[in-house]
């Protein structure tokens, strides 16, 4: 084996003797097995290879056995786990395309770019199975938006997401946006996109056919981004802001252009395997192409576009650089590849041929600079069992008692309180800096429940959300798991549409801590028991481990995105109240929980206890209800119940219609926990008079507790519980509120 | 080779947000001595030429037709080289 | 009627348009690439928004030396209609077929959002199907939308009704609440709101259907009383 002529880099006895595999993240333990591998000692490229195809990112080394617990199988899934994004059957020839993926913390050091080249990479996933993407969403989670950092993070995130998907022209249609303690100085940047294919154009990474060549698309390497993926590997330290170098900087210009020269390439029929080039670059595509076809790899690397002189081997392979996709088509197709790229103005060049014999083997200089066997880098990275352990703090919590606070009897004042939380109030700060309608497709715009993106040429739609309450998780990751997976599914139901599956971004703290362990594992068992009960298996997803600050763990936030099919555009539904007369009525049981909820937070001051409850099969009858009497056109608007509790459902119905409300609950509650428990699988629903009694039929025909509560009416929000007075204010007083929170912190 | 630094800023009658909200930034932290700020753009171009009147005129060509927009922006240049 | 719409690299909005034009008014439509020669075939050119060529440098300043563009200049003077929306216009300003350019939003932000629109010209080829001072909803997607000329610019603008659309409440700081403007022969249209956008209620809004429709009118009008001729 040669090595190649750098005078930084060390020799393979360099590397043993000072252990610098440590610092790419290698363990003792894994070197060895290295070592056994290649039957000798790997260079400074080789070691640089294994460290990132050994890394968490590429090889789920601590997730992996949790990530087999979820179902991945259905009667409409097409293609599961494994692949770039996972497909579903949505009928009439087409499917589907979804993932959701992390860069916390690329975005954590540099947000504009880290979340730009978040957005960028999930994008090239979708459009790497041949699907025609339409539409993105995110999930974003930060400190309290108090300090100027947090809005300086805040601020760069969102134009970075927004710079992104509105220069590349998919609309960002939804998501969420969190602000808590726990996440500060380490904020969570969740990208999703959601595509559109036929079946018979779907596409796998695949290195097809011994001797065909392989080609690179996309501008030319640099030395960005290398060791993006152990980077994201670890553990956010003071020391990480100074690895400055590890953040990519992203070009949405010229991803539309390789995206549109892609998807006319794999259109023509000549595309054997393509994949995008995402974490760990050139190393992470080749080794997988070559390993799902069970052939090996040769790439020559002088033939590598790039974009600085001098790069080593170990910098071409390593580095992060994007906009980039390799391909594999037969000989006789190469003209026509090429001729695609050049009418596009994407640079493309061959830079290696399918071989079979099992090894990926790199050529520099005419000399071979790494030959490593596949199966070892893809599928012999060991994989860790960690131990896990029930954290303190979940103990204690069991002994707190939710109740005992004093009774909060300036109930207006409460609500105002909790509808100025950050997290509760108006998100059009940020949406309106995001298109949304580009593709004139959003029949349903951000801030309702999910969004609805029509599908041209058919009557369908597809409604999409991302959800996680990670202070439910925290408080206890089995039923805070069953939640986030609940909690979408009502964000999807109530927008008109059943519930196909869902792409999880696992945010968790670092797996080497035992209760952080066991809060993955808890919370995986969660969602995977919901997933089952609800009909929406996981075909996709990502892992983000070391989420941790100064301060410990971030609350563990394994976010959920989820896309429903409204199966005709007629049943598509919104939050907001349509019309004076309009009767009101609140489907499922409100208990005393405070545990976790925002008004626990923000009017208590802390989160403690236990969240409330969820029954599966209570959810699975209100989901299959409400979706039946929308369906049959019996509603006029849907709103699911989350923070804030009824009060906040109802004020968001009423801000949103631009009409207000009159409500009285009987309940044996006290009324501020009538008002702002967070109970579970609860659902606000108007109908117009003439079908509320039809309407209140059909859903307790499901089995589900039906009141009906109030009337729209009027401009004025008023709420009473058991016909007393609690709450009367103009709508147009709360909407104030509501909207001016995040304008006025953000000025 | 000669290489020329071009300059793009916003004309004087212009209002120009960005350098509104970069001098409202400094005044918040207290470089209170800030009248104003404008904001432009800085190019380099390396011209494979060494008739410094040939490279004058054309990069004011290229100035005129491209680089600037002269409804709202001014520019200038220097040659070096 | 034969409607062209322009692709350039980075255009998003093309396939917006060109749907609008088969949803509206069902006439034949193509997408002409920005290395065309030759647009004789077409009675409206239509340059659609996006990003073309990133915005890098300006948005606009290098598309508008893409090689279709002399051709757009030419059916300009041969009296074609020519609309151009979002990006489109901010081409046709730096390409000198309209007058004016476009400068960041005041709030430095790219906004996107329903607007009010009010018509102040009906008389233009695009509006005809308007009443003049309608308010209608478009909506606005952009980062640079914020209008701007000099005073004669302006003075001129009005003396010759080259106004066409104002914003009820200004998005972006545009002298005068400016939301698009016409030369002075008026068959060449800018305009920062996206009609295509709002061709179908599902979507939120259906005012943007009769600029299709009007400039459909305009030309059977102008093609009939030809041929009777």
């Amino acid at each position: 084996m040669s090595q190649q002529v750098s005078a930084k880099e060390p020799n393979a006895e360099q590397i043993a003797e000072q252990q610098i595999y440590k610092q790419m993240g290698v363990s003792d333990s894994e070197y060895e097995l290295i070592c056994g591998f290649l039957g000798r000692k790997p260079n400074y490229t080789e070691i640089g290879v294994f460290s990132v195809m050994w890394s968490e990112h590429c090889a789920y080394k601590n997730s992996k056995p949790l990530l087999r617990r979820f179902p991945t199988d259905g009667p409409r899934v097409l293609m599961g786990p494994g692949e770039g994004a996972g497909i579903v059957d949505i009928g009439d020839n087409q499917a589907v395309v979804f993932k959701i993926e992390s860069h916390n913390h690329p975005s954590a050091v540099e947000p504009y770019q880290g979340a730009a080249t978040g957005v960028g990479g999930i994008i090239r996933d979708i459009f790497s199975m041949g699907a025609r993407p339409v539409a993105l969403l995110n999930s974003l989670r930060f400190g309290k938006l108090e300090s100027d950092r947090v809005k300086y993070l805040f601020e760069h995130v969102v134009s970075g997401i927004a710079g992104y998907g509105n220069c590349i022209g998919i609309p960002t249609v939804g998501g969420e946006v969190v602000f808590d303690d726990a996440y500060d100085g380490n904020p969570l940047v969740n990208a999703m996109c959601v595509g559109l294919i036929e079946h018979d154009k779907i596409q796998r990474g695949v290195a097809k056919g011994v001797g065909n060549p392989v080609f690179y698309v996309g501008p030319p390497t640099g030395r960005d981004g290398i060791h993006g993926a152990t980077f994201a590997s670890e553990e956010l330290t003071e020391e990480s802001e100074s690895k400055r170098t590890a953040v990519q900087v992203g070009d949405p210009f010229m991803e539309k252009l390789v995206m549109e020269a892609c998807l006319e390439l794999i259109n023509s029929g000549i595309v054997l395997g393509i994949q995008d080039m995402g974490a760990a670059g050139l190393t992470c595509s080749s080794a997988e192409m070559a390993s799902k076809a069970g052939n090996g790899l040769e790439l020559y690397l002088d033939e590598v576009p790039q974009r600085e002189e001098g790069m080593t081997p170990y910098e071409m392979m390593l580095s992060e650089s994007q906009e980039r996709m390799l391909f594999v088509v037969e000989p006789k197709d190469e003209a026509q590849a090429m001729e695609i790229f050049e009418r596009w103005g994407v640079i493309c060049a061959k830079v290696g041929k399918v071989t079979d014999d099992g090894r990926l083997r790199l050529i520099h200089q005419g000399e071979v600079v790494g030959d490593m066997p596949v199966t070892a880098l893809v599928d012999e990275c060991p994989i860790y069992n960690k131990p896990s352990a029930v954290p303190a703090y979940y103990e204690e919590n069991a002994n707190v008692d939710t109740l005992r606070y004093d009774e909060v009897t300036d109930l207006s004042g409460a609500l105002d309180k909790v509808l100025s939380s950050p997290s509760v109030a108006s998100k059009a700060w940020v949406y309106n800096q995001y298109d949304y309608m580009v593709r004139t497709s959003t029949a349903v715009q951000p801030g309702s429940d999910a969004a609805v993106v029509t599908i041209r040429g058919t009557r369908k739609g597809l409604a999409m959300t991302t959800d996680c309450n990670g202070r439910f998780v925290y408080l206890d990751p089995e039923v805070g798991g069953r939640i986030a997976v609940s909690e979408a599914a009502r964000n999807v139901v109530c927008s008109g549409a059943e519930p196909l599956a869902i792409t999880d971004n696992l945010n968790f703290g670092s797996p080497e801590k035992p209760d952080i362990f066991w809060q993955m594992e808890k919370a995986v068992d969660g969602m995977a028991e919901a997933c089952r009960v609800l009909d929406a298996p996981v075909i996709g997803g990502n892992v983000s481990l070391y989420n941790e600050n100064a301060k410990g763990a971030i609350y563990p936030t394994p976010v959920v995105g989820m896309v429903g099919l409204v199966h005709d555009t007629d049943h598509i539904t919104t939050q907001d109240f349509k019309a004076e007369g309009d009767v009101v009525f609140l489907l499922g049981e409100t208990f005393a929980e405070l545990g976790g909820s925002e008004f626990q937070a923000v009017v208590h001051g802390v989160t403690e206890g236990r969240p409330p409850a969820l029954d599966l099969n209570v959810e699975k009858k209100l989901l299959d209800g409400v979706l039946a009497a929308i369906q049959k056109g019996l509603v006029q608007s849907a709103h699911d119940l989350s923070e804030g509790g009824l009060a906040v459902a109802v004020a968001e119905s009423c801000i949103s219609g631009g009409l207000g409300a009159k409500v009285d609950f009987a309940t044996e509650l006290r009324p501020d926990f009538a008002l702002f428990s967070e109970s579970q699988s609860r659902i606000l629903l108007s109908a117009t008079p003439d079908k509320a009694a039809e309407l209140e039929q059909l859903i307790a025909s499901y089995g589900v507790p039906v009141q009906k509560i109030g009337q729209v009416t009027g401009d004025k929000l008023e709420i009473a519980v058991n016909a007393r007075s609690v709450l009367a204010r103009p709508v147009s007083e709360l909407k104030q509120v509501w909207e001016d929170v995040i304008p006025c912190l953000m000025q | 080779m000669i290489k020329a630094s071009v300059y793009v800023t916003i004309k004087q009658s212009v209002l120009d947000p960005q350098g509104v909200a970069v001098q409202g930034a400094l005044h918040s932290m207290g470089f209170a001595e800030v009248g104003s700020v404008r904001i432009g753009k800085y190019l380099e171009l390396q011209l494979d030429t060494n008739d410094r009147n040939e490279a004058e005129a054309r990069v004011k060509e290229m100035c005129e037709k491209l680089l600037a927009n002269t409804v709202v922006e001014d520019y200038r240049f220097e040659l070096e080289g | 009627m034969k409607f062209a719409v322009l692709v350039f690299p980075g255009s998003n909005c093309d396939i917006d348009c060109y749907k609008a034009v088969e949803d509206t008014l069902g006439e034949p439509v193509d997408y002409v690439w920005h290395t065309a020669t030759d647009l004789s075939a077409y009675d409206c050119i239509l340059v659609p928004g996006g990003f073309s060529y990133g915005d890098y440098l300006r948005c606009g300043a290098i598309a508008r030396f893409a090689p279709v563009m002399a051709e757009v200049a030419k059916a300009a003077e041969q009296g074609k209609y020519i609309l151009g929306i979002c990006n489109g216009f901010q081409i046709l300003t730096e390409a000198g077929l309209l007058p004016g350019t476009l400068r960041r939003n005041t709030s430095l932000k790219f906004r996107c959002h329903d607007t009010v629109l009010r018509v102040e010209n009906n008389d233009n080829p695009f509006t005809t199907q308007y009443q003049k001072g309608e308010e209608i909803h478009i909506p606005i997607a952009h980062g640079e939308g914020n209008y701007y000329c000099d005073e004669e610019t302006l003075a001129q603008l009005k003396a010759n009704n080259q106004i066409i659309f104002t914003y009820v409440d200004n998005p972006n700081g545009s002298l005068e609440d400016i939301a698009g403007v016409s030369n002075e022969r008026g068959n060449v249209v800018g305009m920062m709101p996206h009609p295509e956008r709002a061709v179908d209620s599902l979507l939120g809004s259906e005012d943007g259907k009769r600029m299709f429709t009007s400039i459909l009118k305009a030309w059977r009008d102008r093609h009939e009383s030809a041929s009777v001729r």
